[in-house]
């Protein structure tokens, strides 16, 4: 079971999100957008949309810092695990609570404006499930070992377990003694990362960073295609010399 | 100097009669589908109105185009890169629906299903966005021909910019129409505000498109166009414009719009212009200096040095030649009547408009004079203040000298072909007037009133040198294109998924199925069907009649 969960069903979602992009990318350039709702409405999401994205980029990146840099790095430049737990702490609850607003302010929105609500599939509401299940879980998980107890130090065991899958020697031994709160999260993590290849999250993955780079204008060359010289009606016989000029046909 | 061809258009804007026409056509050739149900790549504005979509024009609102940064370098208006990556996850200056206008349709199955009663049914309008019953109080064409009258017509930009007395006048004495597609810019501020790199100018005629497979849907290309003319499909999430009919463009035809324009006022020609000129010319600190700087890039076509240069940029020898017989050269740079709409957003437009006469001829002959007199005419241009500056506002950036010079050559030829037409003497010092010979005044003449299709059209097809590629099935494996071997059907996000099959496929696929199959008829449901197409009428083919109930021999 250990070897299931930690082992089998991460290494499933990471293939799965890898091979689904690609997938989806050669398969369904067309359908690979954000799908924005702004021009149905926009004094709302105006508020919404920047809440959440910053606060799960945030987010993003305090799962970077704690998750793959080791512990031991940290501590050797100098921060303290208790300095580390205060600023993950504080910094991570702000952070998560802008996602975790920012998301109800969208999914409100979404479901009472009538044109946004209409145009939302069932896709895109399975998707806000395992969304909003991964933030909450996650919120509720830091929350209760810091008010409840006196904080966990996931750095000791679930960073290592998640650095060892991409050692390819997964270490399935350290979770089962991992909170509750955050293994539920985990497994949710990586239930989102499966789907994400076949939901509209997959605009993260377009993130135009080359905007930065590139020259403001681009030109490009026609696509090479057959039969750009008009082509004749098979019906009008042999070709003939042009016809008389000025003839007026417009 | 880098030479490239741009396939550009002029409108004669004192033929339009304002029919819509070409918005309609266009409408059925490309907007047609929903997710576009509001727009419209071409559009008929009257003028004075506020346009579509409303105010557009008001740049300190909108921020589209171009500003010129205090070390004489442009960025878009809206914000350079940085400011737009972090406005990304909400565009703070995108137009809303109710700008546009609300798409809707009406209940018409109401008018045939209703129970019979006292009162004759009615279609409600219903909303094409939330399917729900609407109140229809705009439209993309709701102020046609000064329709709500100084209410609406007040709003207009450009229109704000005059002063209160010459509003007031103008407001009752003139309107005309203002047919709007995409521009087709030199430097275009839509493709520069696109994150992702997916607008991109035409490199062989300067068309500008959405590559609809990089489009992300960020939205920014909406603000930076300050004409608005790319519209985001909101089935797709994509942003899409005007191809200036790029199909049709690339056999030598020429747009829809242009095709079936009732009053013959468009023109479709290409200039050539120095690519390497651009970014200067757009960034010249006066902005009454921009219509001069964007003429000063187009090159002569029949400069041997730009026709070198031309053909050392593999520029054919037919498009040159047809650069030469553009009737966009010789209205913009011979005859100097066209102008650009708005140089001053400084995106370097390639849709000229020759403005009106006719307001000014109206005036003269509602106030009793002679309105093809050439004295009343250049009195009366001169005179006449209010629709010359409002058309600096449109065409100028509000500088009225290159209008009234426009505006006089236009009286002069009406004054001249009139005495021709009356049977006198052709007078050249009507010609001579506005800098211009007898002989040029009839070709002008020509090239305005009575140019055949092929004149006003010069459109040279596009080169596609490689012949082996028409001969796909014959000469290489035909699976081979990106995303094959494919095998048609529909995939699993739906009927159009996934990669389109190239139609050389399938054919290819439907042939070999036919020659390889078993039987006659599909494989799948042969007891119920046969393909008669070829059934040669001799015997009887499996699932040609329905088998027997009882089972038996048929």
């Amino acid at each position: 079971m250990n070897v299931l969960l930690w082992v089998v069903f991460p290494y499933l979602s990471i293939a799965v999100l890898v091979g689904g992009l690609i997938w989806r990318y050669r398969y369904d350039k067309f359908g690979w957008t954000t799908r924005s709702s702004q021009l149905y409405e926009s004094a709302v999401l105006r508020w919404g949309s920047p809440m959440f994205h910053f606060g799960v980029l945030m987010v993003l990146i305090g799962h970077v810092g704690g998750l793959v840099i080791p512990k031991s790095w940290t501590e050797a430049v100098g921060i303290t695990e208790h300095t580390y737990h205060l600023m993950a702490v504080f910094v991570g609850t702000v952070a998560g609570f802008c996602t975790l607003i920012g998301m109800a302010i969208l999914i409100a929105r979404r479901r009472l404006t009538g044109p946004v609500f209409a145009a939302t599939t069932k896709n895109d509401k399975a998707m806000y499930v395992v969304l909003a299940a991964v933030i909450v879980l996650g919120l509720w998980a830091t929350l209760r070992a810091n008010v409840a107890g006196d904080g966990y130090d996931y750095r000791e065991t679930v960073s290592p377990w998640f650095r060892s899958l991409f050692y390819l020697s997964p270490d399935p031994e350290i979770m089962p003694g991992v909170p509750i709160g955050f293994r539920i999260h985990v497994l949710a993590a990586f239930a989102l990362f499966a789907f994400w290849p076949f939901t509209r999250l997959v605009h993260a993955f377009s993130a135009p960073v080359g905007y930065l780079t590139r020259p403001y204008v681009p030109y490009r060359s026609r696509d090479p295609r057959p039969g750009l010289r008009a082509s004749r009606p098979g019906w009008e016989g042999p070709p003939k010399l042009p016809t008389r000029p000025g003839r007026d046909r417009g | 100097m880098r030479v490239m061809a741009q396939m550009s258009m002029v409108m004669n804007l004192d033929k339009c009669i304002g029919c819509h026409t070409c918005s309609v056509t266009c409408k059925q050739a490309w907007t047609n589908r929903s997710g576009v149900e509001y727009v419209w790549f071409n559009n008929v504005e009257s003028r004075p109105g506020q346009g579509y979509p409303r105010t557009y024009q008001n740049q300190d609102r909108w921020q589209g185009g171009w500003t010129r940064t205090r070390t004489g370098r442009l960025k878009p208006r809206a914000g350079g890169r940085i400011k737009k990556l972090f406005s990304i996850f909400a565009n703070p200056k995108l137009p809303a629906m109710a700008d546009y206008y609300e798409p809707w349709t009406y209940d018409y199955e109401h008018l045939l299903t209703a129970p019979a009663g006292d009162d004759t049914p009615v279609a409600r309008p219903k909303s094409l966005l939330t399917g729900e019953d609407t109140k229809v109080t705009w439209s993309a064409n709701w102020d046609d021909s000064l329709a709500g009258g100084n209410e609406i017509a007040a709003g207009d930009p450009v229109l704000q910019q005059l002063s209160e007395q010459v509003r007031q006048e103008y407001e009752k004495a003139f309107l005309f129409f203002l047919p709007r597609i995409c521009e087709h810019c030199l430097n275009p501020s839509c493709a520069a505000s696109c994150p992702s790199g997916a607008i991109y100018k035409r490199a062989e005629d300067g068309i500008v498109l959405v590559d609809q497979d990089r489009c992300r849907g960020w939205r920014m290309c909406v603000t930076g166009c300050p004409y608005k003319k790319i519209y985001f499909n909101h089935r797709t999430g994509k942003a899409e414009k005007c191809t200036f009919c790029f199909p049709r463009i690339e056999i030598g035809q020429p747009t829809i719009c242009s095709e079936t324009c009732v009053g013959r006022l468009r023109y479709i020609g290409l200039m050539l212009y120095d690519a390497d000129a651009v970014g200067k010319a757009a960034a010249v600190k006066d902005e009454h200096e921009l219509f001069a700087a964007q003429k000063s890039v187009f090159l002569d076509p029949n400069d041997p040095a730009v026709i070198a240069a031309a053909r050392a940029a593999d520029i054919p020898d037919d498009w040159i030649a047809a650069a030469q017989r553009s009737p966009i050269w010789d209205l913009i740079m011979k005859y100097e009547v066209a102008l650009p709409l708005h140089p001053e957003y400084r995106t370097m437009p390639m849709v000229w408009y020759i403005p009106p006469l006719s307001p000014v001829v109206d005036i003269l002959r509602e106030t009793g004079h002679d309105g093809e007199d050439v004295g009343n005419l250049f009195g009366a241009v001169d005179a006449l203040r209010i629709p010359v500056d409002y058309l600096a506002g449109l065409f100028t950036a509000g500088d009225p000298a290159p209008v009234t010079a426009v505006l006089q050559r236009l009286a002069a030829m009406r004054a001249y072909q009139r005495r021709i037409n009356l049977g006198e003497d052709r007078d050249e010092s009507i010609a001579a007037a506005v800098g211009m010979t007898g002989a040029q005044m009839d070709d002008m003449y020509r090239l305005l009133a009575i140019a055949k299709y092929e004149e006003r059209y010069v459109i040279p097809a596009a080169h596609a040198e490689d012949a082996h590629r028409l001969e796909q099935l014959g000469t290489e494996c035909s699976l081979e294109y990106d995303g094959g071997p494919g095998m048609g059907g529909s995939g699993p996000f739906g009927e159009s998924s996934g990669v389109p099959a190239p139609i050389s496929i399938e054919n290819f696929h439907m042939l070999r199925n036919r020659q390889t199959a078993d039987s006659v008829a599909a494989p799948d449901d042969k007891e119920t069907r046969v393909n008669l197409l070829n059934w040669d009428g001799k015997g009887r083919p499996e699932g040609l009649f329905p088998p027997r109930k009882d089972g038996g021999e048929r």
